[in-house]
């Protein structure tokens, strides 16, 4: 049930991306058209799970026990770019047809800042799930991380079928492109609105 | 002179990071609820983009082209720690409200950008006026967000009240006001770009 409430508030009343603007650029940038958009959302949630994975135990069995927790970004942002490395080469040679699926996108999840705010948050914010105010043990934070990057991959293949749509539309000179893209995108914001309050 | 001038000037208007290169979109739409708060992520974005193109210009023959990312984000993480521990001591407020966003500054594509197109390759001073111009576009460009959300969504700018709270627009200061409000600021610089032309 605990882990329910989480999905459910992750995927819909928090959307990591109309609530959180967490990962905005990639959301921006490859949601062109809903073949890249899936492509990419596999990735993040591939890389965003086993991310809190790493940092989850790096923080709890070495940073803790270090009394370093100050090197927090500086740890966690290396190990997400090794981690996005290591899994390049590890998917390269085991399956190949896996990593020209997600080949491209690898790389520029180091830069995604969901994959980075999502290791932070779940080692130093206390959740409320289930009643009381604790921090998140190993399990409810990878049903976090879980949580989020559905609720990205979500939000972006929506937002990549209806500007599939808008491109064969004429608006106004000024607002092609980006801005209309943007405005689309409060729109999608404003209904996820009505979620709030569910859990 | 005139080049140098010219190196600082660029990310004011012509190059703005956001308004016209569209990078650093997170902490644009999350942290300008209010014209205080978007000017504060700035400026502390600008504290790390000066210092680490300082540094990555000073490091430059030191760090192998092959290594060259992982050094940079190293510094750029380093300067960014400094920062929340500051921010934690001097400006607690500030802090607590813009939260995660201080941290991610290492994952601000502006960041990164600056050191690996400019840094790594010019000399110091050069690199510094590079990162201040784009550091005040960017605090520029998000305390002008800042201003217009908070004047539609609470009635006041820096605070202070303008209109009676009976004309707020709240859902300006929630989460689908920052992709409307970014998305027409973005469609009226277009426009004048066009019309310079």
């Amino acid at each position: 049930m605990k882990y329910l409430i989480i999905i459910l508030s992750t995927i819909l009343v928090n959307n990591v991306i109309f609530s959180q603007f967490l990962g905005i650029c990639p959301f921006l940038g490859t949601s062109k058209k809903t073949s890249t958009a899936a492509g990419m959302s596999a990735a993040v949630i591939f890389v965003l799970t086993l991310a809190t994975l790493v940092t989850w135990l790096t923080n709890r069995y070495i940073l803790i026990p270090l009394n370093l927790t100050f090197l927090q970004t500086i740890a966690f942002i290396l190990i997400i770019a090794a981690l996005v490395q290591m899994v390049e080469i590890i998917l390269k040679k085991i399956s190949p047809s896996l990593y020209t699926a997600l080949g491209v996108f690898l790389p520029l999840i180091t830069t995604n800042c969901a994959v980075l705010g999502v290791s932070l948050t779940v080692v130093t914010k206390e959740f409320n799930y289930g009643g009381v105010a604790h921090m998140l043990s190993l399990g409810e934070s990878l049903v976090y991380a879980v949580g989020i990057a559905l609720g990205f991959s979500m939000a972006l293949i929506i937002f990549a079928g209806i500007r599939e749509h808008i491109d064969l539309m004429e608006p106004p000179k000024g607002m092609k492109g980006t801005p209309i893209a943007l405005i689309t995108a409060g729109i999608l914001a404003l209904a996820f609105m009505g979620f709030t309050g569910i859990v | 002179m005139s080049n140098n001038l010219q190196t600082f000037t660029k990310g004011l208007i012509k190059e703005n990071p956001i308004l016209v290169l569209l990078l650093g979109c997170c902490p644009t739409l999350a942290t300008t609820t209010s014209a205080i708060n978007g000017m504060s992520m700035g400026l502390a974005t600008t504290f790390v983009l000066v210092l680490s193109n300082i540094f990555i210009s000073l490091l430059k023959g030191f760090i192998p082209d092959k290594v060259r990312i992982p050094c940079f984000i190293v510094v750029i993480a380093s300067f960014v720690t400094l920062v929340q521990l500051l921010m934690q001591a001097y400006v607690p407020d500030i802090y607590e409200t813009l939260g995660l966003f201080i941290p991610l500054i290492v994952v601000n594509c502006i960041v990164l950008g600056r050191a690996e197109a400019f840094a790594s390759k010019n000399p110091v001073f050069p690199s510094m006026l590079d990162g201040l111009g784009m550091g005040l576009g960017f605090t520029l460009a998000l305390t002008l967000l800042g201003c217009i959300r908070e004047f539609l969504g609470s009635g006041s700018i820096f605070g202070l009240t303008i209109l009676p709270e009976t004309a707020n627009i709240l859902v300006f200061i929630l989460p689908p006001g920052a992709f409307i409000c970014l998305g027409f600021v973005i469609a009226i610089v277009n426009k004048l770009k066009k019309e310079s032309h």
